[in-house]
């Protein structure tokens, strides 16, 4: 057997290889279910019909979407022009913070306050990230390594806030905020935690960002720096802005992600790990089976908000720790990535 | 005198799990392979040995155990090796999924192991030397042996050490199967020594100050023994200050973080990045440039 260059693998193809890729991974997965003395099957059968076969299921699935597109379209553009922020959890939480800081201390006619917090949170989440750009652009340093370890500097950030000067005046014994003011929550589907505005600001992100890439000179930009950066040099195109560009964009749309978590959901700034909940993280899983293109963003994001829907209700009904999400989401980066050979590659028998 | 000696111990005891993961991560690197799954396979590696460690009731062998540590990190390893080396996958993308099956594993199967206490457990003097006489070692490999040079040229360039008849494949994995089984002996170092518990996210971070420090020290063994007590004492003075100083113990809680940032920004100003193996980070597939 011999491996026999492929030029242009057909969609088909694509599609083909990369569903087989995730059943290798939900086998995978069984097996760790199978470890910890769950049957896989009953596992998968609880995840199902707790999410999809369920109305409040669904309504889930739908608020752990939210996030995931934001962040993932960030990130399918930042990945495509090899720009790798795996910081978006960090990210997510400085979003949250100038968020909350609007929130609680800027007095703000109420029409003002929500689009105020959103705008802060884009730029929170921006800033965090164009420092790993920053970082990457002037002294050299590998933005995985920066991205992560502001990651961990935000926490330390948040917690310090709501333990220290931001620590609401009618908590006791729990660590966050005030509760924001009835005006500063984004208004949810009927009876559900789904904050639509958020969604609303998800989905058209996605159809943006895949007009950007592929629809304007700045986007033609970027690819060429992704795939070939000596051209990119030849042409004239500065790698430095094209990652400090898309280090702004993916990090902004963290900072969106954060402002829904916390102006949809939570109405205050709570514990970070809660807050963030491996979004940022779970998001690299969204992108990567986007293969690049923002707008498939919107199918890949579902799925993976559907494990982290899935996760919830594993931990209610076995009482199985949400790593399990963690588990779902390393294995199946695994699968992609080890199934990427067989796209650019056939087998061939000699 | 007293108290600078004390740190020092102190800033050793804390530098070793350090010192071992970055020594584990240098040597792949040195071949060619990064390996971000560090963080990973320490906590695999904390689960393994403490989980044989505490066998039944608390009373397991502590040998079994770090034995245990060093199987859970290689075989992880041989997944990132698998995927990498022989499936041609980005490094990067690789290294993070075994940084999050990893940690998502120990995570769940570890859930039993939470709160409980060991009896009996290793003391440090044993892993404090053996990391170091490992940093020796490791040094006179590169710099003095045959194998030390065939695994320098595999990392630099694989096309013309494969010429020479070197097994390019048969090395990488290797290398990056005993830099994997380096991080599960760190873990164990923090599940049996340091801390003598399992608790998950024990890790907070080591691995990937690990795999900054590689850089940071410019792929050098010998120079890794001082960045990892460097670090180690400022985890002293993280502890030591804490609480008595008004600064906010958040502060001191991202210092290690920020520090990590700090230092990547100086070795990139230096050039640091010079050092680096030529072909780290590249899959090698023959005939191929």
């Amino acid at each position: 057997m011999r491996l026999e260059p492929l030029p242009n693998p057909s969609p088909l193809r694509s599609v083909g290889v990369t569903l087989l890729a995730l059943g290798l991974a939900f086998a995978l997965v069984g097996g760790v279910f199978w470890a910890y003395g769950l049957s896989p099957l009953e596992a998968y059968r609880t995840m199902l019909e707790g999410t999809l076969l369920d109305p409040r299921g669904w309504q889930e699935v739908l608020r752990r979407t939210i996030p995931l597109l934001l962040i993932g379209a960030g990130l399918s553009l930042a990945f495509r022009t090899q720009f790798y922020n795996i910081g978006a959890e960090g990210q997510l939480l400085l979003g949250a913070v100038l968020a909350a800081g609007v929130a609680l201390f800027l007095p703000l006619p109420p029409a003002l306050s929500l689009p105020a917090m959103a705008l802060a949170a884009a730029l929170g989440g921006a800033l965090w990230c164009g420092l790993a750009a920053w970082l990457k652009n002037r002294f050299y340093v590998n933005e995985i390594l920066t991205t992560l370890m502001l990651n961990y500097v935000a926490q330390s950030l948040v917690i310090y806030l709501i333990n220290g000067p931001w620590r609401g005046k009618d908590v006791r014994g729990y660590i966050y905020s005030d509760r924001f003011a009835e005006y500063q929550q984004l208004p949810v589907l009927l009876g559900s935690n789904v904050h639509w505005p958020t969604l609303a600001l998800g989905i058209a992100l996605a159809l943006l960002l895949q007009l950007l890439l592929f629809r304007s000179t700045l986007g033609f930009r970027l690819r060429v720096v992704g795939e070939n950066p000596g051209a990119a040099r030849y042409l004239g195109i500065s790698q430095s802005r094209a990652f400090l560009v898309v280090a702004l964009i993916t990090g902004g749309a963290a900072g969106l992600a954060g402002f829904g978590e916390i102006a949809g959901i939570h109405h205050r700034l709570i514990e970070p790990t809660q807050l963030s909940s491996g979004y940022g993280f779970t998001a690299i899983i969204v992108a990567w089976l986007a293969r690049g293109n923002p707008a498939l963003v919107l199918l890949t994001a579902p799925l993976m908000g559907l494990i982290l829907a899935g996760g919830d209700v594993l931990k209610v009904s076995f009482n199985l720790p949400f790593r399990i999400v963690d588990v779902f989401s390393g294995v199946m980066l695994f699968a992609l990535i080890g199934s990427e050979l067989f796209l650019r590659y056939r087998l061939r028998h000699r | 005198m007293e108290e600078v000696l004390n740190a020092l111990a102190r800033a050793l005891s804390f530098g070793t799990p350090l010192l071992i993961a970055c020594l584990g991560a240098l040597l792949n690197e040195r071949a060619g392979v990064v390996n971000l799954g560090v963080e990973g396979m320490m906590a695999l590696g904390a689960l393994a040995s403490f989980a044989v460690a505490y066998g039944e009731a608390g009373d397991g062998n502590l040998w079994l155990a770090v034995l245990a540590a060093i199987l859970a990190g290689g075989l992880s390893a041989l997944l990132h090796g698998f995927v990498t080396i022989t499936l041609q996958a980005n490094q990067f993308v690789s290294g993070l999924a075994l940084s999050m099956v990893g940690l998502g594993i120990a995570g769940l199967l570890g859930k039993r192991y939470e709160g409980l206490p060991l009896f009996d457990h290793p003391s440090e003097e044993p892993f404090i030397l053996g990391a170091m006489g490992l940093a020796l070692l490791l040094a006179f490999l590169f710099g003095a042996t045959r194998l030390g040079l065939s695994l320098r040229s595999v990392g630099e360039n694989p096309a013309a050490a494969d010429l020479l008849g070197i097994n390019v494949l048969a090395l990488r994995y290797g290398a990056v199967v005993a830099g994997g089984a380096l991080a599960g002996l760190a873990g164990a170092y923090l599940s049996l020594v340091y801390r003598p518990s399992w608790t998950d996210g024990m890790t907070a971070g080591l691995g990937w100050i690990a795999v900054a420090l590689v850089i940071f020290v410019g792929w050098n063994p010998l120079r890794a023994i001082f960045g990892a007590v460097f670090f180690g004492l400022l985890y002293y003075l993280q502890f030591r200050l804490q609480g008595q100083s008004g600064i906010p113990s958040e502060v001191f809680a991202s210092l290690p973080y920020l520090l990590v940032i700090l230092v990547l920004a100086l070795s990139g100003l230096r050039g640091q990045q010079g050092n680096a193996p030529e072909a780290l980070g590249k899959p090698y597939r023959r005939g191929e440039r």
